[in-house]
């Protein structure tokens, strides 16, 4: 039962993959009214019977189908919004570091208290692509994340993930 | 026309975020700081561009839609767009931790939590 779900998951996911790197690749949208030909799409399902066959042990290795939910990835989209909006902030803020050279940085320490793999890796990644803010190290037992902080501040966990601790918690835990 | 001028504007905001990092890349004192810029700046930048590029041929596929491939371009776009927002700030950490495994040290620095933990003072 779970190897079986595990193969479809990642045989949608592979086959979802192909079809939209070939949408509208080739001329099959002139001469027909589909979007993809016949051989694209046998093409595409023969490859992600592949691929879910030798990666379903890898990509569902934690055992956990909360991501399956399309909620979920609904959400991570959303998510885009608000952090474009701090990019745009902080590289305002980058912006004028680079210019006047006024610069106070140090390694601090944060615990989000995230409990999944994916949570820590999505909050390091946001936090990296904010300027200002550099993901050095991770904790693995804790989950504390160490961060280079190019302008060393007061309370780092609010000031660092506090915009995206909400959201991050909606898509991931 | 004015289409062109919104490209344009794209493209203006790109270069002077990526000619931010290459400064940033020269002024600040030690890899980590640099990382700050060349890294996180350049991304900002990229952005961008891929924007013009994904406006310019959605505009295209729209004025002609006999022309598949520019729809097809778009959607590569984002597809690059979706890679570089996940292995830029990807790769800036990996040489972050291989740079303070090494024991270098932030220069400047006010506090260091992660040389407590790792015990070298």
């Amino acid at each position: 039962m779970d190897e079986s779900k595990a193969f479809v998951s990642t045989f949608l996911l592979a086959l979802f993959v192909y079809l939209f790197l070939t949408l509208a690749a080739g001329r099959s949208m002139i001469e027909g009214s589909i979007l993809w030909s016949v051989e694209e799409l046998v093409l595409g399902i023969s490859i992600a019977l592949i691929v879910g066959a030798v990666g379903s042990s890898i990509l569902c290795r934690s055992g956990n189908y909360r991501m399956l939910n399309p909620l979920r990835w609904l959400i991570i989209l959303v998510y885009c919004v608000p952090l474009f909006v701090e990019m745009v902030k902080a590289n305002m803020d980058m912006a004028y570091r680079v210019i006047t050279g006024k610069i106070d940085p140090g390694i601090v320490r944060i615990s989000p208290k995230l409990k999944t793999d994916l949570g820590i890796t999505a909050l390091a990644n946001s936090i990296t692509l904010t300027p200002g803010t550099l993901t050095v190290d991770v904790d693995d037992e804790t989950g504390d994340l160490f961060i280079h902080w190019i302008n060393v501040g007061k309370n780092p966990t609010k000031t660092i993930a506090g915009n995206f601790l909400p959201w991050i918690r909606r898509f991931a835990e | 026309m004015i289409f062109t001028a919104f490209l344009y504007g794209l493209l203006v905001v790109s270069v002077l975020f990526n000619g931010l990092g290459v400064i940033g890349l020269h002024r600040f004192p030690d890899v980590y700081t640099r990382l700050h810029a060349a890294t996180k700046c350049t991304t900002f930048g990229t952005i961008f561009m891929t924007f013009a590029v994904m406006a310019y041929s959605g505009y295209m596929y729209y004025t002609n839609p006999d022309q598949t491939e520019y729809l097809n371009m778009s959607l590569h776009t984002l597809a690059a767009l979706v890679a570089i927002l996940i292995t830029n700030p990807t790769g800036a950490h990996a040489i972050a931790r291989a740079a303070h495994r090494v024991g270098i040290k932030p220069k400047f620095a006010s506090v260091d939590h992660l040389a407590k933990k790792e015990g070298y003072p």
